[in-house]
């Protein structure tokens, strides 16, 4: 049953990918290039997660974990440059 | 039963996950589109790292709580990043496709300003007047 679940959510999963990097790339204004780059992190994780169950391996929360943090600072960071003009005061 | 259970949890996440990133793409609006994949995202994820913690949980290494550790971080700081994202889009100003509520107000505002002043310059010249008529009365009893 997992054997045929997971290759359909993999597939599910690099869709969602693509598509927020296609907003990333077209999005009209700064705020929805940072959205999409806020979804397409939480995208990746979700791929990384997947990955390591695939492989039966726990190397890869170490990377999710970091991505989750990374993601999250530089979104406020990329916020705080667009609401103030600059990052630290 | 587990297999499942696990598959269940999966399908579901990847299937929320591909809807968030479907809201992104296909709504017409910044507001709109934000609300999408912080929901979705947050519930898809979450279902996915649930079947990873049970995935590991049951593979005779002990329970992992790695998973958790994501899942409780993600569930913290989703509603942070898009506070500051609807506040950076309101900033700036992006168009709407609601009306947009400020304007309302402010007119609203004005009203009420122009009233204020209207009262004020009524009591104004009300009171002058009174004392300027007080001060007739002592001049004319001063020249009496």
């Amino acid at each position: 049953m997992l054997d045929i679940v997971l290759p359909i959510a993999f597939g599910l999963v690099a869709v969602a990918v693509a598509m927020s990097f296609w907003r990333l790339l077209r999005g009209p204004s700064a705020p929805d290039r940072i959205l999409a780059l806020d979804t397409l992190n939480i995208n990746t994780i979700a791929l990384l997660v997947l990955l390591g169950i695939h492989l039966s391996s726990a190397l890869f929360f170490e990377a999710a974990l970091l991505i989750a943090l990374m993601g999250f600072i530089s979104t406020v960071a990329f916020c705080k440059y667009l609401l103030r003009g600059d990052i630290i005061e | 039963m587990l297999d499942y259970l696990l598959s269940f949890l999966i399908l579901f996440g990847a299937i929320f996950t591909f809807i968030g990133s479907l809201g992104l793409v296909r709504l017409k609006d910044f507001y709109t589109r934000l609300h999408g994949p912080t929901k979705a995202t947050t519930l898809g994820v979450g279902s996915i790292l649930i079947a990873s913690a049970i995935f590991f949980s049951t593979r005779g290494t002990g329970i992992s709580l790695h998973e958790i550790l994501i899942t409780l971080f993600l569930l913290i700081t989703a509603p942070v990043s898009a506070h500051l994202l609807a506040k950076a889009a309101l900033h700036l100003e992006l168009n709407s496709l609601a009306k947009i509520p400020t304007k309302k107000v402010q007119q609203e505002g004005l009203e009420q300003a122009n009233q204020t002043e209207v009262a004020q310059q009524t009591t104004e010249k009300i009171e002058p007047l009174t004392s300027s008529d007080g001060s007739q009365d002592q001049e004319l009893a001063q020249k009496q």
